[in-house]
């Protein structure tokens, strides 16, 4: 596949490594905020390839894991609804709430369809006027303009039964939560490639001045990865602070104006809790007040489900960095992948399920 | 609360799947993690036996024939059954009826023994259109006669509407199994080489495609074959095949991890060996699959001693059904029960076993 | 929030509303949303996200980059494959 598998080459890889080995000489965190990424680096084993004096620490940038309890609760009460047929991404489905997934819901006779677009959902909605149709509108600022643009199509096409139940989160106020901590080992950053597609890189200049701290717009393949984090350590180590752009093949420094002007349209910046960390203020969007109508949280009654995060997980002390997950008391014992109590164990690319499955294989 | 710190780590997915106790959901029957556990906790305390816990894809049965001269003939009869519930009935390259067949036909094959006699019974819902049973049943001719088998005994029963999707068919089936001949999971050894016969994720995929909700569209389709024919080519070669599966539900990846486990070995596999269809490759990458979990119908895994290789492939590559079989992969001591494979830039990661229902992801 | 995915676009059509566009990935095609890159023409290669084109991507972009990590590491030129 053109634009993608030559991103791939193991001769440019071990290139790029022995670079990366050659330039790196004092020891430095960097941190990727990006499920793809994540899930890049555990494919390929490219942590397996770095100098002992880089260590990567894995970010909360999956926004299915990352989800908060509450709004997964609130998918579930909806979800069950004899009236909603419930659209999802595929990867929605697994997430554990208080009491079990949207699997367990199927299972009990709620219509959960899993969609690739959510305009897919949209044509659920038209094919089935007598049921509320409600999506899950989860994801970064990548996703936002896809999630938007349902909206916008409903709203043109006058379908009354489209719902969306929103939990868009926004990488920003993530990064400044990192790196304000009074703990915080992070010392560059690798920015997630596909939400620079859609928001450009604007945004991260007054946060890497702030903290001075290097910020490289990376890729996903091999190469686009090992290059971001060259890039990164070259800076660090010429005690550089700027932000770069490594994958310039799809992202700008302004992004998509169209994608931001539709998103800006549709939504606006509201709290957001995340799974596993909290609330991180203005960190999520939420729809405007002349799309209301389509909000599922206001439609339907959901007002009063108040979940609990587990008081021993210390996941968001992981995502940031400041902790191993062999540091929490949990791993392993109350905390496994089959039975996880936070957001990096509810993931198998998150750090303490990789943990688990890697520490048993050495 | 489960505190078990479980040995079998889901594989690569985001998030892992909850294990569902109470309820059968759809997980149960996607060939992985989830499907061995409801077999584990809820099948297997009931109807345990030692030809069930071998847990290869057919059972064998030993049976003593008396004699009239009061001495016995002992025969091992290879038996497997299937039940085929595929959405929609009809898809590019097969068709539910070409699947019941197949499907039995190589479950029996897998242990090395000729299959012969197979059974079908029908769950017909109210309202299906006697045509299209027609066509599943010309199909079913089609693939018995490829076969060289016999469909000896079968039963219809009638569901009313929205019980069954349209038509669900269940076939079980006996071949026996020749002297000398012990294909099983647990044979595999140190220094065995892993043979994949073509292939992988083109029956999967092209069914996704026929289901129409991911609205993608390519030519790939189905390999559903019978694959007694190119085993017995095999078997002519040599009876000293340590294993043979065939990775349906699950894909490759959970049948390398069902064998390493039972022949406690680690199973060594390359990535830029595995032969993978281009547009099934583009389709994996779209829709965010591993192709190495996607289901196969008409391929087959052969882990054999070293020696035997360079005749089982090229005999192989000379039938219809092996023409793209190659080397995979090698079977080592270490890591016992792990599937490591070399990725195709040089790194080992850990392949597990399917967690839950291959879905989409957008992460 | 990541998965997205390169493909060309072979057709370009008006539906219910919106500009969308037929992508090839590389023998599998998918219908994707336009409405984001009115300036997309047949034949641009896009990168694909849930069904939506984010941004077309820059064949310039990539050969430099391309041709400065093969510097980087040292690996001689040679054409891309399509």
């Amino acid at each position: 596949m053109k634009f993608l598998t030559e991103y791939r080459d193991s001769d440019i890889v071990q290139g790029i490594l022995a670079e990366i080995n050659r330039i790196a000489v004092n020891e430095w965190v960097l941190m990727e905020i990006c499920g793809g990424q994540t899930h890049s680096i555990m494919r390929y084993g490219l942590d397996q390839l770095l100098p002992k004096n880089i260590q990567l620490v894995h970010g909360p940038g999956c926004p299915v894991c990352v989800t908060s309890l509450e709004l997964v609760d609130k998918a579930l009460a909806i979800a069950s609804l004899p009236e909603v047929i419930f659209a999802s991404y595929g990867d929605m489905l697994r997430v554990p709430g208080s009491n079990g997934d949207l699997f367990s819901v199927k299972a009990s006779g709620g219509d959960v369809r899993v969609v690739y677009s959510p305009l897919d959902a949209v044509k659920i909605a038209q094919e089935n006027p007598n049921k509320k149709v409600v999506f899950f509108a989860i994801g970064f600022e990548t996703t936002a303009p896809a999630n938007a643009m349902s909206i916008i199509q409903a709203k043109m096409m006058g379908i009354n039964n489209f719902y969306l139940l929103v939990s868009h989160m926004r990488v920003p106020p993530a990064m400044h939560t990192i790196l304000s901590s009074a703990h915080n080992r992070v010392q560059g950053f690798l920015a997630a490639g596909h939400v620079c597609t859609v928001m450009g890189y604007w945004e991260y200049l007054p946060i890497a001045e702030q903290y001075q701290v290097p910020i490289v717009v990376t890729g996903f393949e091999p190469i686009d990865i090992l290059n971001g984090i060259l890039m990164t350590v070259d800076q660090l180590e010429k005690g550089r602070v700027a932000v770069e752009n490594g994958y310039s093949r799809v992202v700008s420094l302004e992004g998509n104006i169209q994608a931001q002007q539709v998103i800006n349209q549709v939504f606006s910046e509201c709290d957001r809790k995340w799974r596993g960390i909290g609330n991180i203020p203005k960190s999520g969007w939420c729809l405007n007040p002349n799309y209301l109508d389509f909000d599922a949280e206001i439609i339907f009654d959901v007002e009063q489900i108040q979940p609990e995060e587990s008081p021993v997980c210390i996941a968001g002390k992981i995502l940031q960095g400041l902790n191993k997950p062999t540091d929490c008391p949990a791993f392993g014992a109350e905390c496994t992948p089959v039975n996880p109590l936070g957001a990096t164990m509810v993931s198998s690319e998150g750090a303490c399920a990789a943990y688990f499955r890697y520490t048993e294989v050495s | 609360m489960m505190t078990e710190n479980s040995q079998d780590i889901p594989g690569l997915v985001c998030p892992i799947p909850l294990a569902h106790d109470d309820k059968i959901v759809l997980g149960h029957g996607s060939g992985g993690k989830m499907s061995q556990d409801l077999i584990e906790k809820t099948f297997f305390p009931p109807l345990d036996n030692p030809i069930l816990r071998a847990a290869n894809d057919a059972g064998i049965a030993v049976i003593d024939l008396p004699q009239k001269n009061g001495e016995k003939v002992t025969c091992r009869l290879a038996v497997s059954t299937d039940s085929h519930v595929v959405n929609p009935l009809f898809f590019p390259g097969g068709d539910i009826g070409r699947l019941a067949i197949c499907g039995t036909v190589n479950d029996i094959a897998m242990m090395g023994a000729q299959p012969s006699y197979l059974t079908a019974s029908f769950i017909l819902e109210e309202g299906l259109n006697i045509e299209i049973l027609q066509n599943v049943l010309e199909s079913m001719k089609d693939s018995a006669a490829e076969s060289a088998i016999q469909i000896i005994a079968g039963d219809t029963k009638v569901v009313e509407k929205g019980k069954a999707d349209s038509l669900y068919i269940n076939t079980a089936g006996v071949g026996i199994l020749p002297p000398g001949v012990n294909i099983h999971g647990a044979n595999s050894q140190p220094g065995d080489i892993v043979i994949l016969s073509g292939t992988i994720g083109d029956h999967g995929i092209a069914v996704l495609e026929a289901r129409g909700d991911l609205g993608f569209k390519s030519s790939i389709t189905s390999d559903i074959a019978p694959l007694n024919g190119i085993v017995q080519d095999i078997l002519k070669i040599t009876d000293q095949i340590h294993t043979m599966r065939d990775p349906t539900r699950g894909g490759l990846a959970t049948s390398l991890n069902e064998v390493a486990k039972q022949s406690q070995v680690c199973i060594e596999i390359y990535e830029t060996k595995i032969p993978i269809n281009p547009a099934v490759l583009s389709a994996c990458e779209m829709l965010g699959f591993d192709p190495l979990y996607i289901a196969n119908e008409g391929k087959f895994l052969l882990i054999v001693p070293e020696v035997f290789v360079e005749p089982i492939l090229q005999k192989m590559k000379s039938h219809r059904y092996g023409q793209d079989a190659v080397i995979i992969g090698r079977v080592r001591a270490n890591p016992k029960g792990r599937v490591l494979m070399r990725t195709s830039i040089g790194t080992t990661r850990v392949v597990d076993i399917l967690s839950g229902e291959l879905l989409p992801r957008i992460c | 929030m990541c998965l997205g995915i390169p493909g060309k676009i072979v057709d370009i059509y008006n539906k219910d509303g919106l500009q969308m566009g037929k992508v090839d990935f590389g023998g599998v095609t998918r219908e994707a949303c336009l409405e984001y890159v009115p300036e997309a023409n047949l034949g641009d290669y896009a990168l694909v996200h849930v069904g939506f084109v984010l941004n077309l991507i820059s064949e310039k972009e990539a050969q430099e980059t391309m041709q400065l990590l093969r510097e980087i590491a040292d690996v001689d030129s040679e054409l891309n494959p399509e």
